[in-house]
């Protein structure tokens, strides 16, 4: 095995080699490999129980492959230290996974109060934040259970934002949104990382919403990769699983001029 | 002679074995909390672990605090001293509760939350303190209080193997066939037992989060 060097900034971000994953004797992910590029939001497309999540929490380290490698920025995730590591990354969940007990100033400084941050600078970034996610200061002081859903999800996407980590890792984070709300978010989320130009990792089974936001598309069907396209190659893909896919939604598809723009 | 009489009459010994029923329940129950809590956290962490401590907590619970106190009399050290013994007792009694509900508390924190916080990269150590203990606080505080009213209740029969308390009333009432000096032992500690009730709940309502 070769030593790999930090890769310099042409690199890939995160790269899947070989990688697979068993829980309690059942494959849940075969022979993965993918490239996610510096900027690019890589959506991980499939039904439930493809796959897509374990692919996402293999990144942060929330899931060790039973076999081949993760690399983040060139090194083996599986070397140094994983709490560095999540650091580094930030997590959006569905339902957002706030800490019910904390304010919303509270969720979003946490990781900067761990890492030390003087308590200026904390609050300095957590109102930044909030204004960035499109929240209003005066929601710093409510609590979680207090806010509708999708200001519960803008809080999670600050809070993973807060202390400016290269890679974003985002699980069905619009999934428990209502239809208005989340086209609302997946505009702002679009906007922002035209800003930000982080590098995201998207897991989504909405079709309309991997064709959105995402810059490449990486079909995942029982565990495999079925293969990774931009949106507007994904839709006319020949693959019969791709347009078995794309079919499923049919109509609801917009029109096909619009598809894999924005 | 009325109960009250009698309490007026004897206020001052009346006081003294309030004071030692307070420290025995007192004393039992710091102790349980010092076991209870931190094993609670460990069988909630390790499943494998929680058939056994809890099946050994509820055993420990069925046996008759009379012959209880019987089993821990050949203890050294133990042993020795009556007020040691019904610590010791009282704080094996305590144990169920406070395990049972730290355990329960803390596996009820919502999975997200706590995939969420470690996906953030908190520590374990920081998970425990910051997010699972203050989230189970309420429920294993409810533990805490049902723990010091057993032992408030329970404390009393410490007075048969001679460590003291409000229970020693109670004996000589039930011996001399006096009501009246059965109830100067019962009624102040049923009156502990529910100013115990509502101190426990009132520090667990001050701390809960909103």
């Amino acid at each position: 095995m070769l030593a790999h060097m930090p890769s310099a900034a042409n690199g890939p971000v995160i790269e899947f080699r070989n990688v697979s994953f068993a829980a309690s004797g059942a494959a849940v992910l075969t022979g993965l490999n993918l490239q996610v590029e510096r900027g690019e939001t890589l959506i991980l497309l499939g039904r439930s129980g493809s796959g897509k999540t374990t692919t996402l929490k293999l990144v942060n380290r929330l899931l060790t492959p039973s076999a081949g490698e993760v690399f983040v920025n060139g090194v083996s995730n599986a070397i140094g230290d994983v709490i560095r590591l999540r650091r580094r990354i930030g997590y959006v969940i569905q339902d957002a996974g706030l800490f019910p007990h904390f304010t919303v100033e509270r969720n979003i400084g946490l990781v900067p109060k761990i890492e030390g941050w003087p308590e200026e600078k904390t609050r300095g970034r957590v109102r930044e934040l909030l204004q960035i996610v499109g929240l209003g200061e005066e929601m710093a002081p409510r609590y979680p259970h207090q806010l509708s859903g999708g200001q519960r999800q803008r809080v999670g996407v600050a809070r993973a934002l807060a202390a400016d980590p290269e890679i974003l890792l985002m699980d069905e984070p619009f999934g428990a949104l209502d239809p208005l709300t989340r086209d609302e978010l997946q505009r702002e989320f679009l906007g922002l990382q035209r800003s930000l130009q982080k590098t995201v990792v998207f897991v989504t089974h909405d079709l309309r919403e991997a064709l959105r936001l995402g810059s490449r598309i990486a079909l995942i069907e029982s565990g495999r990769l079925v293969t990774a396209l931009a949106p507007a190659d994904f839709v006319r893909s020949e693959d019969f699983r791709v347009s078995a896919y794309v079919r499923a939604f049919g109509d609801a598809l917009p029109p096909a001029k619009d598809r894999g723009m924005s | 002679m009325n109960v009250f009489q009698f309490m007026l009459q004897n206020s001052s010994q009346v006081a003294g074995l309030t004071l030692e029923h307070l420290w025995l329940v007192g004393v039992s129950t710091l102790f349980a909390m010092l076991i209870g809590i931190p094993l609670g956290i460990v069988i909630a962490h390790r499943p494998r672990l929680n058939k056994p401590v809890l099946a050994s907590a509820n055993i420990i619970q069925t046996i008759p605090s009379l012959a209880l106190f019987g089993f821990l009399l050949p203890v050294p050290w133990i042993g020795e001293r009556a007020d040691r013994l019904a610590i010791l007792a009282l704080t094996l009694y305590a144990l169920l509760p406070l395990i049972r509900n730290t355990y329960t508390g803390i596996r009820g924190v919502d999975p997200a939350v706590l995939e969420a916080g470690r996906g953030m990269g908190l520590t374990d150590r920081q998970l425990l303190f910051q997010v699972e203990l203050p989230l189970a606080l309420s429920v294993i505080l409810s533990g805490v209080r049902v723990a010091v009213v057993i032992s408030v209740g329970l404390a009393t029969i410490a007075a048969a193997i001679g460590a003291g308390g409000l229970g020693e009333f109670i004996f000589r009432g039930l011996a001399m066939v006096d009501s009246s000096v059965i109830l100067a032992g019962a009624i102040p500690a049923a009156l502990l037992a529910l100013l115990a009730d509502l101190g426990v709940g009132w520090v667990e309502r001050s701390l809960r989060p909103r």
